[in-house]
């Protein structure tokens, strides 16, 4: 994208670049494209292996032909968010004014800003409107400010496990990850790319902190209890003795392979900085007046990083403008990763809502 | 931008079992044929959104639903309609005043906690409030409760007194009596039987407090008020 960005921290950003992928096809209308927005620690590569873990895609389990987001009948994209660091440009990348990494002179990005240059995406793609915006976690945010930013844009709009602004609780989780990035030695001031330094202690830190909010407490108990890992005993030592301790070292070594410090600094800012109603003089019904979107607002009970009471609020939010809206709160143990996993109460919500706005969007197979 | 989005009322309507549409419940079939085509409704506690799907198919109205059941709230999702997850007690401040033509709570007035106030919300958000509920002023109810002592059980109110989830019941009477009080006007009102048959019964008289199972009113709100 050569014209820059207008960046919400009054910056003009660019040239930059988005990475994206594409599944299915799209139609001669241009009416069935959908737009799938990933969360924090996520990336474009919803449904096919990872490049670098080899893993599936993020949301295999609902991406694919026959699938609740059908490739047979929608043409799906996913974009890397701006400060990413799978392809789109982010602290990680050449700033060309120096010819070094960005690092922390790269400017500090909202979600309104990630918003903004997937909008320049899809005016490159040649989509003037979407049927359908999807997202969980930050990708619901993304939702919530495309519906707010474009509401002419998107027919319809699928926060998942989401709110309309971060929690103080979610900040404070946030800032523990980013003192843990910032406390390694490795991190050099954020410039650790050109010294050749990797903070990879401070990010796997970040990480298993993070992902405790991720599970919920039944779900760690089913799956770990107080079992112990190959050892019948304590070792009155600081070995990972318990199941859950290896299991969160696994997930923050194998997280820094393919994960930047820096772009975790800067993801979990605008996260924070998210905030609909604070765009709208403190009122988060103002920021969907007037629109014509058809919303499913879904969350889960073991969610605790984003609660149903916040969908709630978001919804009678868009009560209060007499919004086209579907709510759905579904039991699961599964916590905030939830929207990640096989439920299958969710997938049916999904596969009826998308049904239904295919049919009031005139969209046939 | 490039395009811009129609949502026109008089597309076609998602799909809802045929069947489910036609085995249509009697009091919900007559709270049908007092809503006018292409209104904006909002039915409150709308179950599986038997009577939702039917409006949109028939009459092409612009229907939302208000479930508690998780189940009933995704099986409405599932077939395309615009359903949210809550209850008449807590979800009904959040909207603005004259939001709908017409607001439906059918039999789900005695199981609120603060009926009052539901009543009171229903005459604000809709131009027309219907409600339905079961009359505990019906003879039945009250031979059953004089003879055997005994809270009354029938198919309206199927659940004994420990696991019912009525729990603010009242006769016709006191159901007039509560609009007056906060100035809801009565626009209709129809007594049923115990079949669901209409009565042709003044509503403020004994007879039909004695008479009917069931009673359904048209309200609307007072603009003195």
């Amino acid at each position: 994208m050569r014209e820059p960005l207008q960046l919400d921290c009054g910056v003009d950003f660019g040239p930059f670049t988005i990475a994206y992928q594409t599944y299915g096809a799209l139609n001669a209308e241009r009416s069935n494209a959908i737009l799938v927005c990933h969360a924090l620690t996520g990336d474009q590569y919803a449904a096919d292996p990872h490049p670098i873990t080899g893993k599936p895609g993020w949301w295999e389990t609902l991406v694919g032909p026959g699938g609740v987001l059908d490739t047979e009948r929608y043409f799906l994209i996913c974009a890397n968010v701006l400060g990413g660091c799978m392809g789109t440009t982010g602290p990680q990348d050449v700033d060309p004014a120096t010819g070094d990494a960005w690092a922390l002179s790269f400017p500090v990005i909202t979600v309104r800003d990630m918003v903004r240059a997937q909008k320049r995406l899809l005016d490159h793609l040649g989509i003037g409107s979407l049927f359908c915006v999807i997202g969980g976690s930050m990708g619901g945010m993304q939702v919530l400010q495309w519906a707010a930013s474009y509401p002419e844009c998107v027919f319809s709009a699928v926060p998942i496990a989401a709110a309309a602004r971060h929690s103080a609780q979610n900040i404070a989780f946030h800032e523990v990850g980013r003192q843990a990035i910032m406390a390694d030695p490795d991190w050099c001031g954020g410039r650790y790319l050109s010294l050749g330094r990797k903070p990879a202690r401070g990010l796997a830190v970040a990480r298993m902190a993070a992902h405790i909010t991720y599970l919920s407490e039944t779900a760690l108990h089913r799956k770990f209890g107080r079992n112990l890992q190959d050892r019948r005993a304590v070792t009155y030592g600081f070995d990972a003795d318990f199941q859950v301790e290896s299991y969160l070292r696994h997930q923050g070594s194998t997280f820094v392979d393919r994960f930047d410090a820096n772009s975790y600094l800067y993801i979990t800012r605008a996260m924070d900085y998210f905030d609909l109603a604070a765009e709208r003089g403190g009122s988060l019904p103002a920021a969907f007046i007037g629109t014509r979107s058809r919303f499913c607002v879904i969350s889960f009970t073991s969610d605790w990083l984003f609660p149903t009471a916040e969908s709630r609020e978001l919804v009678h939010a868009l009560n209060a403008v007499a919004a086209n809206v579907s709510f759905v709160e579904i039991a699961t143990e599964n916590g905030h990763d939830a929207f990640l996993l096989h439920e299958p109460e969710l997938f049916e919500t999904l596969r009826g809502f998308l049904a239904g706005c295919a049919e009031h969007r005139g969209l046939t197979r | 931008m490039a395009e811009t989005l129609s949502l026109d009322r008089a597309q076609p309507q998602p799909a809802f079992p045929a069947a489910a549409l036609d085995e249509l419940r009697q009091d919900l079939r007559l709270i049908a044929e007092m809503i006018e085509p292409g209104a904006r409704v909002l039915d409150i506690g709308c179950g599986d959104g038997a009577l939702l799907a039917y409006l949109a198919r028939r009459k092409g109205v612009d229907g939302r639903g208000i479930e508690l059941s998780q189940s009933g709230v995704n099986a409405c999702v599932g077939h395309g309609l615009s359903v949210i997850q809550g209850d008449a007690d807590r979800d009904l401040d959040a909207y603005p005043a004259g939001a709908f033509d017409v607001v439906v709570l059918s039999q789900t007035l005695q199981a609120t906690r603060q009926p009052r106030r539901v009543v009171e919300a229903l005459v604000r958000i809709g131009r027309r409030a219907i409600v339905s509920f079961p009359n505990f002023g019906f003879w039945r109810v009250r031979l059953g409760l004089l003879t055997r002592g005994r809270m009354p059980v029938s198919h309206l109110l199927p659940n004994p007194w420990y696991e019912t989830p009525n729990i603010h019941l009242c006769t016709i009477r006191d159901f007039v009596s509560l609009c007056d009080e906060i100035g809801a006007k009565v626009e209709r009102s129809v007594t049923l039987d115990r079949h669901g048959r209409p009565y042709a019964l003044d509503p403020r008289g004994g007879l039909a407090n004695l008479l009917a199972e069931q009673g359904v009113f048209v309200l609307s709100g007072n603009p003195s008020c």
